[in-house]
């Protein structure tokens, strides 16, 4: 309209679907988080042990998200000015962690942290004191692996959100670098920090994996951990019921307080745009810059490439139980990625119709919301009717979806809402509604958004270790999981068989669904 | 054919009262300020704005709470007429089928209304690699298909030439003329009122006006006209 007095509005998207897939997430939740709470004993009260574990809990989330965010704002910076081979795949190559599974990547800084790791050969050879990669510093040492790229990536598409007019002018005013640091990148780091910080902390709040694998003992055990151990060992259900209250709480307070901050997340598009710069020219900046990359490449790729080399030698010592349970895993995967489409599509779709956006905090339970908790609470609703171990699979394949709800909102919304605004009202006028308007523009439309929540949800659940080790039995067993026993059966070998078996299935299955968005390429 | 009777539009401190009848097989020219409400106007007849108060009438029935792909009439937009990821040849059997199941009948009107509109061999072409000529020509196709007895135009050719500009101009009066349906355009040129238009409907100050002859009415126009004409 060219006069844009009047809000168009054509609500072609029926909110039904939608409304009834978040109550269905919310049902799903608040039943587990009732029979959790019917199990709660008040009076028992959080033990020394519990408190010990809220505490480190948050401590090492806070030291995970400062480190991370602080590491990454060099890293981003100095990506952000400087053009180099290899540039382009380094960028790719730090969107790799957040699908990698935890467990592999474990595997791989183990390798070159560990005990008998790469780093401590060569302090021994050196004559120095070897150091532990187990305990608080190896938590977050590893969550730091995994979110200093995804942080690095936010902090990214700030630097490329500054216009290069800006960069200019600075350069016409002559101002120095820090004067410039001041007047442009400053004000861009005060929007992007707070998100960046919000986001690894409830990320490394809910656990699980990293401190089941280098945690662990009274000194470091997160709420995530504890909840399992009461369940898995003590069977004290009350114990973990309370905990699990507990995490809500805190996680879910967070993460209704962090998303107000939290960046959109993006394709990675645009980030292979380099600003021309005047303001960093100097030797010493251009050293600086190589150092960081250089470093920040090296944390990257060498944990990776551990995980590489010691699984190709491992591949033969690999039992059979490996392949069937990557058959699982396989399954679970595609069927997580089945069940997070059907709840994500109508839930945007609704989302995308209403003018606010704060309904995405529906979404947001479920990164809020512990999978430990859910895993347990469903545990007690099902134990009165049937065997609980025989919903293991389907449990998992439920919770894996809502822990990618989140995501995949991000992700869906703003196309879709784009989709409804720009051809809304063309759709309204031919009579488009319906399934046939999903049919024939939003799916469509949004293919390439689809491909890549898919392709997320299915690396997350394929390379997840939450749910099923909790309900863990001998039948039903993921590859995480199964990677799991062989390390704790010391089967190392074994074990980086199976990580980089690991490594290839989810790499694989988010390629594959990514590459399917993409597609024909057109219009 | 359709009376609006006292619609009157709202929102926020925009207002717009409209009260005049349509008759079939006119063709009228809506003018007026910028911000006047002229798409709004259209947006309203089409059902994309509520009415605030009053009824839109056709034949006498009652279709102020239609949805919009219910009512007998049709809409060209400025801009966002075609699917970018649909073909031509889909685009167009929309018109007909909402849901896109384009049978050998449906195929055969398709192609008879892209055939008038001189794009018979581009039916698989996809719109991103029409000309904005051609592009207007597929929506054109698609409204001859869907042939209701009304079509609303908000400035649909206002990003092509003057020359291209006039040929659709053209074109689009002959395809209404052989449907035999009525036609309302938006414009901002006088020339496209001379050029189209039996009637023109003046919208201004919160009112659109009953429609006047327009060869008349642009000879010797009223004073708040002769302002907005220059």
């Amino acid at each position: 309209m060219a006069q844009g007095v009047v809000a168009i509005n054509p609500v072609t998207i029926s909110p039904k679907t939608g409304i009834s897939a978040a109550l269905m997430v919310l049902a799903l939740i608040l039943l587990a988080l009732g029979a959790v709470l019917s199990r709660a004993e008040a009076g028992a009260g959080l033990g020394v042990a519990d408190w010990a574990a809220i505490r480190f809990t948050v401590l090492q989330a806070a030291c995970s998200s400062v480190l991370s965010v602080l590491l990454a704002v060099p890293v981003a910076r100095a990506l952000a000015r400087r053009r180099f081979v290899g540039r382009a795949a380094l960028v790719t190559l730090l969107g790799a962690p957040f699908i990698l599974p935890v467990i592999v990547a474990v595997l791989g800084l183990l390798t070159v942290f560990g005990r008998s790791g790469w780093l401590n050969s060569g302090l021994e050879a050196l004559g120095l004191p070897a150091v532990s990669i187990y305990g608080f510093h190896g938590v977050v040492l590893a969550h730091v692996f995994f979110n200093m790229p995804l942080a690095t990536r936010l902090l990214l598409q700030g630097w490329q959100s500054i216009p290069a007019e800006r960069f200019r002018l600075c350069a016409q005013l002559r101002l120095t670098p820090r004067a410039m640091f001041r007047a442009v990148e400053l004000p861009m780091l005060a929007q992007i920090v707070p998100g960046a910080l919000a986001l690894v902390f409830v990320i490394c709040l809910t656990s699980f994996a990293v401190a089941l694998t280098l945690g662990g003992g009274p000194r470091a055990t997160t709420i995530e951990l504890a909840i399992y151990q009461a369940f898995r060992f003590d069977f004290d259900l009350g114990r973990a019921a309370l905990l699990s209250v507990v995490q809500l709480a805190l996680a879910g307070g967070v993460a209704l307080f962090a998303l107000r901050f939290v960046p959109v997340i993006t394709m990675g598009g645009g980030l292979d745009r380099v600003m021309p710069r005047w303001d960093a020219r100097a030797d010493v900046q251009r050293v600086m810059d190589a150092l960081v990359i250089g470093f920040a490449a090296g944390f990257l790729l060498v944990p990776l490439a551990a995980v590489i080399l010691r699984g190709v030698m491992g591949l033969p010592a690999m039992p059979a139980t490996v392949y069937l349970a990557a058959g699982t895993s396989i399954a679970v995967a595609l069927s997580s990625i089945i069940v997070l489409l059907a709840l994500a599509l109508p839930m945007a779709g609704w989302i995308a119709g209403r003018k606010g956006g704060g309904l995405e905090a529906v979404g947001l339970l479920g990164l809020a919301a512990s999978p430990l908790m859910i895993g347990t609470g469903w545990f007690i609703v099902i134990n009165p009717y049937a065997d609980p171990f025989d919903f293991a699979l389907p449990v998992t394949v439920l919770v894996n979806a809502m822990m990618a709800l989140p995501f995949a909102l991000r992700i869906l919304v703003p196309p879709m809402r784009d989709a409804v605004e720009t051809f809304g009202r063309l759709s309204a006028m031919l009579g488009v509604r319906g399934w046939a308007l999903w049919r024939i523009l939003l799916l469509p439309r949004l293919r390439r958004q689809i491909g890549f929540a898919a392709g997320l949800t299915g690396a997350l659940s394929m390379g997840d270790l939450g749910v099923i080790a909790l309900f863990a039995d001998p039948d039903r067993v993921t590859l995480p999981l199964q990677m799991v026993r062989l390390m704790g059966a010391y089967q190392m070998d074994a074990a980086a068989g199976a990580a980089l078996v690991l490594l290839v299935l989810s790499l694989g299955v988010f390629w594959m669904c990514d590459k399917g968005g993409r597609g024909r390429a057109e219009a | 054919m359709l009376k609006l009777e006292q619609a009157l539009i709202v929102q926020d401190d925009f207002r717009l009262l409209a009260d005049f009848t349509l008759e079939p097989a006119r063709n009228y020219a809506v003018i007026g300020p910028s911000g006047a409400g002229k798409s709004t106007l259209l947006a309203a007849v089409c059902g994309f704005v509520p009415l605030a108060s009053g009824r839109l009438l056709w034949d006498g029935r009652d279709i102020t709470q239609d949805a919009p792909g219910a009512r007998p009439m049709t809409m060209l937009f400025q801009d966002n007429n075609l699917f970018p990821h649909l073909d031509v040849l889909q685009n167009v059997g929309l018109g007909l089928r909402p849901d896109l199941r384009i049978g050998t009948a449906e195929r055969d009107k398709v192609m008879e209304a892209l055939a008038r509109v001189g794009l018979a061999d581009y039916t698989n072409a996809k719109p991103g690699n029409l000309s904005g000529g051609q592009q207007s020509r597929v929506a054109l196709a698609r409204v001859l298909v869907q042939a209701r007895p009304l079509v609303l135009l908000d400035e649909p050719f206002a990003a092509l030439g003057p020359a291209l500009r006039n040929e659709m101009l053209d074109l689009l009066k002959d395809t209404i003329a052989q449907t035999g349906a009525a036609m309302v355009m938006v414009t901002h040129a006088p020339e496209d009122v001379r050029r189209i238009a039996d009637e023109v409907i003046f919208v201004e100050g919160g009112q659109a006006q009953a429609p006047r002859p327009a060869a008349a009415l642009m000879d010797d126009p009223p004073p708040e006209l002769r302002a907005y004409l220059g």
